[in-house]
C-alpha cells in the first residue's frame, strides 16, 4: 500500500507540451508511471509519445479515466490550469510550477476547499513517487525501490538525498509538499495519511525555516501519530529576514526558526537528525533495532 | 520585497489609503526645500528598513525649513542597527489625538490572509499580541471573497474603533486591502493608524512585503528595488540570475536545491566550530539543472567574494546526472582561467546521486591541485571548514 498514489493512479499532464511537461512526462513514463493524457489548451488532438493532448481537463478525464494531474504550467497561467481541475473534480493535482504569485495560490488552494473534491500537492514541489507504483512529478524514480518508510519534506533535493540515503530499505511514498507560503498539502496531512497506511512502519519527516508547520506536525503526532517518527530541520544557521531560496524559508523575529522546530519534535518524542546523514541512520537504527 | 516607509506610502497613496504630503530628501537642502513647499511643521524621519527609528534618533521634529535641514543633516548618514540612513522623508506634522493600529497579511497557517486591529496603535504591536491578547483584533480573510465593506465593519467593531470614525476606517479598510490584491503584497501594516486633532484618519507609517513571484505582472515594481541596501556580490548575482544569499563567513558554499543548500550552511557551521569557528559566507542555490554555464557564474560569484577562503560545492544529482555536474565544475574552473581569474582557493566538492561514480572519475582525473572531492557530505564539510580555518 502507498498513500495516494498507487498502481491504479492514471496520470494526465498539464502542461504537457511545453518543454519541462514533455521533459518530465517521459521520465514518468520510463519509470513505469501511468501518463494516459496531456492538456494544453488550444492543442487537443496533438499527441506527444503517442499520448493524446486534450484541450480541457475535463475532457480528458472523461476519455482516458485519469484521476492525477500534474501541472507544470507556467506562473501565469498556472491558477487557471488548478481551477480548471478542480472544476473537472480530478481527486489529486499536484502543481510542480515554481514562481506563482502566493495570491493566486491563495486563490486556488480556496477554490478547493470550497469544491472539496481535490487534494492539490504544492506548488513548487517536486511531487509524489510511490516506488516502483507510480510517479506524479519530478522525483528521480531510480534512487530507491518500494519499502516500509514515508517521507515527508517541503525540499525536494533533500527528499532525494533522503530516498538515497535510505534506498537499500525503501520507501513506500514520498511525498515533496513544496517550500511555498502556502501549500495545498501540508506534513500533517501526510503524517495522518502514513499513519493509516498499512505498508509504512516509520516516517521521516523534513522541514525547514520559515512558518510554524513543523510546531503544528510535532503537536499532530503527540496526538495522532504511533508510527515512529525521525525528523530533521534545515537552516539552523540562517540570518533572520532574509529568503533562504524558498519562498517561504524564512525567520521572521521569532517565529519559523529551525531550533524551535527543532524543539518542538524533540518534545514529543520525534528524534531529529543534526544532519541528513545523521536523519538517516538515526532511521535504519530505528528499522533495524 | 520590503519597501522602504516613503515607498509604502506611496503605494497607499495610490490606492486612497488618506497619507500625509511628504517628500524622501538624499540630502539636508532637499530637505529644506521640501519643507518649505509644505509649509508648516513637519517630521524628518529616517528612511531604513527596520524598527526602533525614534529610539536611535532617526524621527525628528522641526518648526522650520532651516530647522529641517539641520535635523536631515543630523539623521543622513545615522547608523540604526547596522543600516545605514541614505534618505529622509520630510513629511507634514500631524497633531495626534489617538493611535491605532491595523494591516493584512498572508496567514500561512491558515491558508488565508489575515486581518489585526487594534485601537491600541504606536506601540509594538507584537508586545501587544503577547501581553494583551484581547486588545488585538484577528479576523481570518477569505482569499477569494477579500474584503468588502461589510468585512471591513466586522473588523473595526472587532477592534472596538469609536463611533464617530468607524466609516472613516472602514474606507481605510476596505482601500488597505485593495494595496494589499492589486499590488501583490503579502504584508499592509499601518502602524500608527492616527486620529488627528482635526478629525482626519491617516496612515502615520507603512510597512509593505512584495511578492517577488508577482513581479512579472508589476512593472513599476522594478524602481522599487533597493539597490544602495543591496549587497554588491547579491547585486551581481542577480544578474546572473542565481539564487544568493551573502552572509557574514568563510566558506562559499554552491549547492542545488534550497534544502539542500540550507542544510549545507547548517554541515558547515557545525564543523566550523572545530576550526576556529568559520562559517558559511553566502547561500547559492544553482537549481536543478546545474548546467556548466550555471556552475561557472556561480563559482566566478563566490571566488571572488573576498570572505571566501574555501569553497564547497555540494551537489545531489537527482534529475541531473552527476557527470554533467562534474563537467561543469571542469568547464567552470576552465573558463575562469581563461577569463583571466583563475582559481586561486580550495573547492572541495562532494557529488553523490544519479551517476555518481563517473562524476567522481572525471574529477579524479581532472587532477586539479585546488579541487577536491570527498565522498559524504558532513566528511566534505569538516575538510573545507579545515581549508577555510587553516587560511586564518
Amino acid at each position: 500500500m502507498t498513500i495516494w498514489l498507487d498502481a491504479d493512479s492514471r496520470i494526465l499532464v498539464q502542461g504537457m507540451t511545453g518543454s519541462e511537461g514533455t521533459k518530465h512526462t517521459r521520465r514518468m513514463v520510463a519509470s513505469g508511471a501511468q501518463v494516459v493524457a496531456g492538456v494544453t489548451p488550444g492543442k487537443g488532438g496533438q499527441e506527444v509519445d503517442g499520448i493524446p493532448i486534450f484541450g480541457d481537463v475535463r475532457e480528458a478525464m472523461v476519455a482516458t479515466g485519469a484521476n492525477v494531474s500534474v501541472v507544470f504550467v507556467p506562473p501565469r497561467f498556472a491558477k487557471a490550469a488548478v481551477e480548471e481541475a478542480v472544476d473537472s473534480e480530478i481527486p489529486l493535482c499536484v502543481v510542480i510550477t515554481e514562481g506563482i504569485p502566493v495570491h493566486d495560490t491563495a486563490q486556488f488552494f480556496q477554490y478547493a476547499v470550497n469544491a472539496g473534491s481535490t487534494r492539490i500537492i504544492g506548488p513548487n514541489c517536486p511531487g509524489i513517487i510511490s516506488p516502483g507504483v507510480s510517479n506524479a512529478g519530478i522525483i528521480p524514480a531510480d534512487i530507491t525501490g518500494p519499502g516500509p518508510i514515508g517521507l515527508v519534506s517541503k525540499s525536494g533535493t533533500l527528499t532525494y538525498q533522503m530516498m538515497y540515503e535510505l534506498n537499500d530499505i525503501g520507501f513506500s511514498t514520498c511525498v515533496g509538499i513544496g517550500g511555498d507560503p502556502i501549500i495545498g498539502t501540508t506534513h500533517i496531512d501526510c503524517l495522518a495519511a502514513f499513519e493509516a497506511d498499512p505498508a509504512t512502519e516509520a516516517i521521516v519527516m523534513i522541514g525547514e525555516i520559515g512558518g510554524d508547520a513543523e510546531e503544528r506536525a510535532a503537536a499532530f503526532i503527540a496526538d495522532n501519530v504511533t508510527k515512529p517518527v525521525v525528523g530533521y530541520v534545515a537552516g539552523f544557521t540562517a540570518p533572520e529576514g532574509k529568503t533562504m531560496g524558498h519562498a517561504g524559508a524564512i525567520v521572521s523575529g521569532s517565529s519559523g526558526t529551525a531550533a524551535a522546530k527543532k524543539e518542538a519534535l524533540e518534545a514529543v518524542g520525534v528524534r531529529v537528525g543534526q544532519t541528513p546523514s545523521e536523519t538517516a541512520r538515526l532511521m535504519r537504527t530505528l528499522l533495524r533495532g | 520585497m520590503d519597501l522602504y516607509e516613503y515607498q509604502a506610502k506611496h503605494l497607499f497613496d495610490s490606492h486612497g489609503v488618506p497619507v500625509t504630503a511628504g517628500e524622501v530628501c538624499a540630502t539636508p537642502d532637499a530637505a529644506h526645500e521640501a519643507a518649505r513647499k509644505i509649509g508648516s511643521a513637519v517630521v524628518v524621519k529616517a528612511q531604513v528598513k527596520t524598527g526602533g527609528r525614534g529610539k536611535a534618533g532617526g524621527v525628528k521634529l522641526a518648526a522650520t525649513p532651516d530647522d529641517a535641514q539641520a535635523r536631515a543633516q543630523d539623521i543622513l548618514g545615522l547608523d540604526i542597527k547596522g543600516h545605514v540612513v541614505r534618505r529622509v522623508l520630510v513629511t507634514e506634522a500631524t497633531d495626534i489625538a489617538e493611535e491605532y493600529y491595523v494591516s493584512f497579511l498572508l496567514d500561512r497557517a491558515n491558508r488565508a490572509f489575515l486581518a489585526m486591529a487594534s485601537v491600541e496603535g504606536g506601540v509594538d504591536i507584537e508586545e501587544v499580541a503577547a501581553t494583551r491578547p484581547e486588545a488585538l483584533a484577528l479576523v481570518r480573510i477569505d482569499a477569494i471573497d477579500g474584503v468588502d465593506e461589510s468585512v471591513a465593519a466586522s473588523i473595526v467593531d472587532r477592534a472596538g474603533f469609536p463611533t464617530h470614525i468607524r466609516e472613516q476606517v472602514i474606507s481605510v479598510l476596505v482601500d488597505l486591502w485593495q494595496v494589499l490584491v492589486k499590488e501583490d503584497a503579502t504584508l499592509v501594516e499601518v502602524n500608527p493608524l492616527v486620529l488627528s486633532a482635526d478629525g482626519r484618519v491617516l496612515a502615520l507609517d507603512g510597512k509593505v512585503t512584495l511578492d517577488d513571484n508577482a513581479n512579472y505582472r508589476h512593472a513599476s515594481h522594478a524602481d522599487l528595488v533597493d539597490r544602495d541596501g543591496t549587497d554588491p556580490i547579491e547585486l551581481r548575482a542577480k544578474e546572473f540570475d542565481l539564487n544568493y544569499v551573502k552572509l557574514d563567513g568563510e566558506v562559499g558554499i554552491i549547492g542545488n536545491g534550497a534544502g539542500l543548500v540550507m542544510s549545507t550552511l547548517d554541515v558547515v557551521a557545525y564543523a566550523g566550530e572545530e576550526f576556529g569557528g568559520v562559517r558559511p559566507a553566502n547561500f547559492l542555490d544553482i537549481g536543478g539543472g546545474a548546467s556548466a554555464e550555471v556552475m561557472s557564474n556561480g563559482l566566478d560569484i563566490v571566488l571572488n567574494d573576498p570572505d571566501v577562503r574555501a569553497v564547497f560545492v555540494n551537489v545531489f544529482g537527482g534529475i541531473t546526472s552527476c557527470d554533467a555536474v562534474a563537467n561543469g565544475i571542469v568547464q567552470a574552473v576552465g573558463a575562469l582561467a581563461e577569463r583571466g581569474t583563475p582559481v586561486t582557493k580550495p573547492i572541495v566538492c562532494r557529488i553523490d546521486g544519479n551517476n555518481a561514480v563517473e562524476g567522481r572519475r572525471i574529477l579524479t582525473e581532472f587532477d586539479h591541485p585546488l579541487v577536491e572531492m570527498v565522498e559524504t557530505m558532513d566528511d566534505a564539510a569538516r575538510r573545507v571548514a579545515q581549508l577555510a580555518g587553516g587560511a586564518a
